[in-house]
Formats: structure tokens, C-alpha cells, sequence
């Protein structure tokens, strides 16, 4: 990922800011400009809370060379309580309890170094409760 | 006048015990936890560094000082493990937090003590009236050498301060810093692992500025050790906090919630400032807090608090020193220490 394309992307990887269609009050992550589920192209800006429920996830045993340091690793779908859903590494357990209905807090931590001298790219991960 | 109105602390969850590390350079663990005093320490996971260490501190303080973020006028980072060598850690910390852009942000450097430095800068500008809030950090992933002595201690954490003029959870009734140049512990530009002086490290280091700082802020104030129901002192390792408050006149049962260097190990900047998070977690109104860091090169900082009736009532909104030292922890092995601190060589 190059260093703009990750600066672009801030306002959802630092504020996770989302859309709410005033169509159909779909809520996206991250704001799109036109809604999937009804076209409609008028939204409100939201925060998403930085709390979810797990929706459905799987772990990686071989993933991109970067992660391998990390695999098996947990990746899932957490939706928060607006509605708003994002896929999100889950850290700090066992990757094999990351299941449905697991209570997550979206914590900051590091996704990726940009090659050995490049920048570092943050953003959200998920934290079971508790 | 001025005090804290929010401080919030975080340690990772990832610990490694002090008979592991023993173990795997075939020293006697008793002997090691006996003489350092620290049964286990925090270790970073591959995904923490001193910029999320510092969010996660700085958003339990936000919450407890019930303010708008954006208020913040200046913010300072004090750190021996910046991520970056040029670009700062608290731009990034600003903007997650929600801080930027009108805010004057700096990253601050002094080995251990560079917590209680961005502190001390932060209260000024509040007090001279130039910002309204200003928020100090000390955070920390510090890496001791294998096989030294530092690496049963160098522990990863921290804790950040909101300070303010109104609704104050803490008064800050005076500060003292005594510094000097002491070659007692250092790392060269380049350097991956720091050096010290061994032994050197305690009485003209530690014990000269810990004492000499302390001595005189309780003169310059006019309180005595049995004043306070806290004390914090800087804790490289269990016992060296404990000797020097033994030596000012404090008692154990004044400097025992403090001190969190069994469970934690020494998190640098983070140290002291983790342990007076503890502290305010448990205070009861007016009761009178002393803290002093310490920070290698070498100098002290000294503050003289006093908890405000506001302050239990903001504890809960941020989880507690106690319940991140005590709650969910993962232990490793020393294998998977070393990958987590990438010590371990790998091709590209
Ligand atoms: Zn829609």
C-alpha cells in the first residue's frame, strides 16, 4: 500500500468513519458514494463505536509474507452496534475462539510495516472483552 | 491552579516470567526474582509500540477528563522506544485521538524519565495560561540485551495525563527536578540493545537524583514522608524503589500500591507514571500523593499531589491499572519472546 493511498484512508482507519444512507439508513464502512444496498447517493457522516459483535470469521495459516510472523492468525467480521461492518484482525487469544457472538473492543494497534524502511500503517484490530 | 483532570494507563497483555528468562541462560530463578524483585513483565505484542501504547493510555484519559478532545493544546510524547527516528509519535496519536490540528505536539526523549518530563512541560503551558488542556504521555517497548541483566526488567507500557485548570481530579501542589550528567546507562545512535554502567547505576545514579530530588521537594513544600498515603518512585527493578522511599522515611504500606514492578517489570517512561495511574485508581479525596522518576543521563522529577472528591467518581470510566495487570495475560515462552521482540535473524 502505498504512504498516500494509507494517508487517504485515515478518516476509517484512525476515526472509523462511516455513511448512513438517507435512503435506506444502511450504515457503510467505509463510506462508499453510492450505497449497495438501495444506489442512493445521500449520506450522513458517522463515527462507528469502537465495540462489535463477531459475525463470522475463519484463521489464516498461510497468509500475505508480511503476516506470516503472525499466522495462524484470526480475521473477522465484527459489526458495532450502528450496523457498521469491517473485517478486522482479532488479536490478543487464541485464534481458534474467535467465533460468532465473541464481544470485541476495536483497539489501535500496528497492521503493517511498509517494507523494512517504508512506514508504519495502523488502524483497528479487534480485543475480545474481558 | 492547576492539576490533572484525566489520566488513563495500558499495559499489553503478553507477559514473560522472570524463571523463563533465568531458564534460558541457565541462572538460578530464585535467585534472580529474589534479587530484582519482578516475577514477571509485560512484553509487546508484534502489533504494539510506544504510538499505541500511547493511544490506548490517551483514550482511557480522555474519558476520564470528559472533555473535548479537540481542547487539547499541546500534547507531548516522552519515549526511549519511538517507532520512528525521524517522524514524530505524536502527530499520529494527536490525530487518532482527535486532538489535531490546532495543537503543538513534540516528542520528548530522557531514558526512563521522559514520561514525567512530557508531564511536567504539559502542566507549565497550562498553568502559564497558554493552552487550556495539555496532555503528557510516557510510554515505552524497551528492549534489554539478552543475557543482561536488563532483560528480566525491560517491560512495555504506559500512561498519559490531561492537565487542566478546572474540575481537577488531582491539584499538582509543587514540582522539582534535579538533573545532572551521569554516563549511567545509554545507547548510541545505531545501537540496537542499550549499555550501563552495572553497578554504577545505583548510588551516583539512581539513588543520588531519586534522594536529592525528593529531599527537596518535600523541604521546598513543607511536607514530611508521613504526610502522604502514596509515594511512586521510579522502579528499574523491585528493590531499588524500596530502599530510596526506605531511606526518605516512607513506609511500605505508603509506597505498596505504587508499585507495580513485580507484575510489570520496568516499562521506562512508563514506569512511575503507570504506577501513580494505580494510585489515583484507588485514592480517596485529599489524600497526599509524592511521586519521582528517575531517567538515566541523569535526573529526577518530582511532583507533590493532592486527590480532589472528583476523582473516584472518574475511575471507572477507564479500565484500571489493576484490572490490565491482573486481567487476561498471555505467557511465553522464551522462544516466542524473542520472536515477538524480533530477536531473531530472518531473511526479507
Ligand atoms: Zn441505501
Amino acid at each position: 500500500m502505498p504512504s498516500p493511498r494509507y494517508w487517504r484512508e485515515k478518516a476509517n482507519r484512525f476515526h472509523l468513519e462511516a455513511a448512513r444512507c438517507q435512503g435506506c439508513g444502511g450504515v457503510t464502512f467505509p463510506a462508499r458514494t453510492i450505497c449497495p444496498a438501495c444506489r442512493g447517493t445521500e449520506f450522513e457522516t458517522l463515527y462507528l463505536s469502537r465495540k462489535g459483535k463477531v459475525v463470522t470469521s475463519t484463521v489464516v495459516h498461510v497468509g500475505p509474507n508480511e503476516f506470516q510472523m503472525e499466522a495462524p492468525y484470526a480475521m473477522a467480521v465484527v459489526e458495532t452496534p450502528e450496523g457498521g461492518r469491517l473485517m478486522v484482525q482479532v488479536v490478543d487469544c487464541e485464534p481458534s475462539d474467535v467465533l460468532p457472538g465473541l464481544e470485541v473492543s476495536l483497539e489501535f494497534r500496528l497492521i503493517r510495516r511498509e517494507g523494512h524502511g517504508g512506514i508504519l500503517c495502523y488502524g483497528h484490530k479487534g480485543v475480545p472483552v474481558g | 491552579m492547576a492539576g490533572i483532570v484525566g489520566y488513563g494507563a495500558y499495559i499489553p497483555r503478553n507477559r514473560i516470567k522472570s524463571e523463563e528468562i533465568a531458564r534460558q541462560w541457565g541462572k538460578d530463578p530464585q535467585a534472580i526474582s529474589r534479587g530484582l524483585l519482578i516475577q514477571e513483565k509485560s512484553v509487546p505484542g508484534l502489533d504494539e509500540d510506544t504510538i499505541t501504547i500511547s493511544v490506548a493510555a490517551g483514550r482511557g484519559a480522555v474519558a476520564r477528563a470528559g472533555i473535548d478532545p479537540a481542547l487539547i493544546g499541546a500534547l507531548y510524547i516522552g519515549s526511549e522506544s519511538h517507532p520512528y527516528a525521524v517522524k514524530p509519535s505524536g502527530t499520529i496519536v494527536s490525530e487518532v485521538l482527535g486532538v489535531t490540528p490546532e495543537v503543538h505536539v513534540a516528542d520528548f526523549e530522557f531514558a526512563c524519565k521522559a514520561g514525567t518530563e512530557a508531564m511536567f512541560v504539559a502542566l507549565g503551558l497550562v498553568e502559564s495560561g497558554r493552552v487550556e488542556y495539555a496532555m503528557g504521555i510516557g510510554a515505552d517497548t524497551s528492549q534489554g540485551a539478552p543475557n543482561d541483566a536488563l532483560e528480566f526488567s525491560a517491560s512495555a507500557g504506559g500512561a498519559a495525563y490531561i492537565f487542566g485548570k478546572e474540575r481537577l481530579l488531582v491539584e499538582v501542589l509543587d514540582t522539582y527536578s534535579y538533573t545532572t550528567d551521569t554516563p549511567d546507562f545509554w545507547r548510541r545512535e545505531g545501537e540496537f540493545y542499550p549499555r550501563h554502567g552495572g553497578r554504577f547505576t545505583g548510588e551516583p545514579a539512581y539513588f543520588k537524583h531519586v534522594l536529592s530530588a525528593t529531599r527537596a521537594i518535600l523541604d521546598r513544600s513543607g511536607y514530611k514522608a508521613s504526610d502522604f498515603r502514596h509515594a511512586i518512585f521510579h522502579m528499574p527493578n523491585g528493590k531499588f524503589p524500596l530502599s530510596a522511599g526506605k531511606q526518605l522515611g516512607f513506609t511500605k504500606e505508603q509506597m505498596a500500591v505504587g508499585w507495580v514492578v513485580p507484575l510489570m517489570g520496568n516499562s521506562y517512561s512508563g514506569s512511575s507514571p503507570t504506577g501513580l495511574a494505580a494510585v489515583l485508581d484507588i485514592a480517596d479525596p485529599d489524600d497526599l500523593i509524592l511521586i519521582t522518576s528517575f531517567g538515566s543521563g541523569a535526573a529526577s522529577d518530582s511532583f507533590v499531589l493532592r486527590a480532589t472528591d472528583l476523582l473516584p467518581q472518574r475511575v471507572e470510566r477507564a479500565a484500571t491499572v489493576k484490572s490490565m495487570l491482573e486481567g487476561p495475560r498471555h505467557y511465553l515462552t522464551y522462544g516466542e519472546y524473542a520472536k515477538y521482540r524480533e530477536k531473531i535473524i530472518l531473511n526479507d
